[in-house]
């Protein structure tokens, strides 16, 4: 990305916060407001939206409590809800691994974290029958897994290799095949729910579903926030890190923790919904005109991306709603590819 | 699974070219290895078919034998199109990675398969692809059509070509399975295939699609020669006089035909297209007919292996062969990798 240098300061707008002042690019802060409006829109629409639309007055009613509707709180809340939250999770994780791996392709749906955890699910779910707290475990242990086997593998190409890539497309298409044996093994019932969310769904969700993974993204989005600062720092090079006092080793751990659990709770509900992870970093990045990948332009992004493909595969087919993961798929894909056209007209 | 490897070790592994008596041995040892492995295709089932009722099957038939019913109209079938499959998509796989001189190149990945099972299951929900030759002309055309794209995003870098070819794989993916969730009655008929899988198949009419596939293998064989000295470069081709836009222009042909005919019988089954030409590639050190004519013989043999293993891997029934052929392929494509390193790419 070459960006017009701007002079540093007039592009920068002071923003104090608890008597420090920080600096934040004008324009990143342009898109956070812009991506925060956009998903306030979305989700308005996605409350309304239904076999028969509401109006603006029923949705305000039913939010305030004023006008009661158990199809608005109860049904398309959790959904609109659910479509903000796993998505600004599967963006952060986007945006982590694309940092570690300093590689827009290094993202965790490309390199098969999302299959293996959704592996773990199953396994948990054919196998030992398990609650929802021990499908969530499950799934959380299959994407550190596989997040393990992909690096053990490709170490001695190093962590932004091109090789990390396509030994995890690799990893991917095994893990993805292993996946439909474990389906096809099952039980007719319990496959016909896996088969479900195969391609990741958020039909069906709700509130029950969703206090749990929420309290844990909540808690690794809280974590991310944090560790933001050396995250960034540590995309600069190891050199410059280890010089600007980043604990490398204990921070890749960390962050690779986190990615791989955001991934992970999102899987363990809604299945693998893929391309979010790819796609919304590098979005938000363009928009941001930032140097590196950005996380909170990455959640933003990843939230407003699933809620319009959730309102998308709901809309495309209508009265019969698609898998999400359907859509992003195609809308990534399709991203992706624009990616790389764009790569070859500029050489 | 096991006759391969066996018997890549088995040769010598010199640097040279064969002489023609290795190559004999080695041209034996493979039809010996595919008889094993028909017999094996034609013997092994949920119907466990007693040897010595094999050969009374084919020679002496008797239609009150369940037996000889199975073997004839069964199994035989579909180990005919096991071979088929096996031979088209590793003879692709060859010819594509001559042609582009790249390691990864591969029908399954770089997308072709999933254009012609897109073009396929679009073509059944509009209706149109009832008959082999309807079947066979959308493969083909989806298979054209994902080539030339993904070609024309990734020619200039071997990354760029295998990312197109996953992009666009899921992409096409993604939209086929939206349109088999939308018409049952297709999700129903290509439950199996979409996955990629020979069951099931061996009941249909299989003519036109075997016929296409025989006569690209034998254009394969024709153009191979030419393909050897392109391989080696456009000005050294131009030297030998071959025509090197006339070879690329009937290979991409040949190619598009292997894979689209091959995926409109079997769905799309990835990775066998990669595993058999770098199993051969020892072997045949840089002779295009030679790689060609083995892959022909190798290829079945894979297929069928990775098809008996797929009716008994599981006791409640069959697992679409291709769920086999990826874990024989993923690491295929790992070792790749870390052989060739990132450098190559």
């Amino acid at each position: 990305m070459t960006t017009t240098e701007s002079p540093k300061r007039t592009a920068q707008v002071r923003v104090p916060v608890r008597g420090r002042a920080w600096w934040i690019e004008r324009r990143t802060l342009g898109v956070v407001v812009g991506c925060a409006v956009a998903m306030l829109v979305l989700g308005f629409v996605g409350l309304s939206f239904g076999s028969s639309w509401s109006t603006p007055g029923e949705v305000l009613g039913a939010l305030t409590g004023t006008q009661p509707s158990v199809v608005i709180v109860e049904w398309r809340g959790p959904r609109v809800v659910a479509a903000i939250l796993f998505g600004a999770a599967l963006g952060v994780a986007g945006a982590i691994f694309q940092n570690l791996t300093r590689n827009p392709m290094g993202s965790p749906d490309i390199i098969g974290l999302d299959a293996g955890a959704y592996t773990g699910a199953l396994l948990v779910m054919t196998v030992f029958t398990g609650a929802t707290t021990t499908v969530a475990f499950g799934s959380v242990v299959g994407g550190l897994l596989t997040a393990a086997l992909v690096y053990a593998l490709s170490r001695s190409g190093g962590l932004s290799g091109m090789r990390l890539v396509v030994i995890g497309i690799a990893v991917n298409a095994m893990v993805t095949a292993l996946n439909n044996w474990l389906v096809l093994r099952a039980e007719l019932e319990v496959a016909m729910a896996a088969v479900g969310w195969n391609s990741g769904s958020l039909n069906g969700i709700d509130w029950d579903d969703l206090i749990l993974p929420f309290s844990v993204i909540a808690v690794l989005l809280a974590l991310a926030s944090l560790r933001a600062q050396a995250l960034h720092q540590s995309a600069l090079g190891d050199a410059v890190a280890v010089a600007t006092g980043v604990g490398l080793e204990r921070q890749r751990l960390l962050m690779v923790f986190i990615g791989v659990g955001c991934t992970a709770t999102v899987t363990s509900v809604a299945g693998p919904v893929a391309f979010i992870a790819l796609a919304a970093p590098q979005i938000g990045r363009r928009l941001a005109r930032a140097p590196g990948v950005p996380l909170l332009p990455a959640a933003l992004c990843g939230a407003v991306l699933l809620q319009l493909a959730d309102l998308i595969a709901q809309m495309l087919l209508a009265p019969v709603s698609l898998p999400v993961g359907v859509v992003t798929t195609a809308i990534g894909g399709c991203y992706l590819i624009w990616l790389l056209a764009q790569e070859v007209r500029r050489r | 699974m096991s006759t391969a490897p066996t018997q890549a070790g088995s040769a010598p592994p010199t640097r040279n070219a064969p002489s023609r008596i290795g190559r004999s041995a080695v041209l034996a040892g493979g039809l010996v290895a595919l008889l094993a492995a028909i017999v094996a295709s034609i013997a092994v089932g949920a119907e466990s078919v007693p040897l010595g009722q094999i050969w009374p099957a084919l020679t002496d038939f008797d239609p009150l034998s369940g037996d000889h019913l199975v073997v004839r109209d069964i199994r035989v079938p579909r180990t005919l199109l096991g071979i088929a499959v096996g031979a088209a998509l590793a003879v692709a796989g060859a010819l594509i990675q001559t042609l582009s001189r790249n390691p990864l190149a591969e029908p399954g990945i770089l997308g072709v398969t999933h254009g012609a099972g897109f073009a396929l299951t679009l073509g059944a929900a509009l209706g149109l692809a009832g008959t082999a030759l309807g079947e066979l002309g959308l493969g083909v055309a989806g298979a054209v059509l994902a080539t030339v794209l993904v070609y024309a995003v990734g020619r200039h870098s071997t990354l760029r070509l295998l990312l197109a070819g996953v992009a666009l794989s899921a992409v096409l993916q993604g939209v086929s399975l939206g349109v088999r969730l939308t018409s049952p009655d297709t999700l129903d008929k290509y439950r199996f295939w979409s996955v990629g899988s020979l069951a099931g198949r061996e009941q249909t009419d299989l003519t036109i699609p075997l016929v296409a596939i025989a006569l690209a293998l034998v254009g394969a064989l024709l153009v191979a020669r030419s393909l050897n000295a392109v391989a080696l470069g456009e000005t050294v081709a131009h030297t030998l006089g071959a025509n090197v836009a006339r070879v690329r222009t009937v290979t991409l042909v040949l190619i598009t035909v292997l894979a689209g005919a091959a995926t409109a019988v079997a769905g799309p089954i990835l990775f066998v297209g990669l595993i058999v030409p770098h199993l051969l590639r020892r072997l045949t050190v840089g002779s295009v007919p030679w790689l060609v004519t083995l892959s022909m013989i190798v290829g079945p043999i894979l297929m069928l292996a990775a098809d008996t293993i797929s009716r008994v891997v599981l006791h409640t029934g069959e697992v679409p062969v291709a769920i086999v052929t990826a874990f024989l392929g993923g690491p295929m494509l790992i070792w790749v990798v870390r052989r060739y390193g990132a450098g190559s790419l």
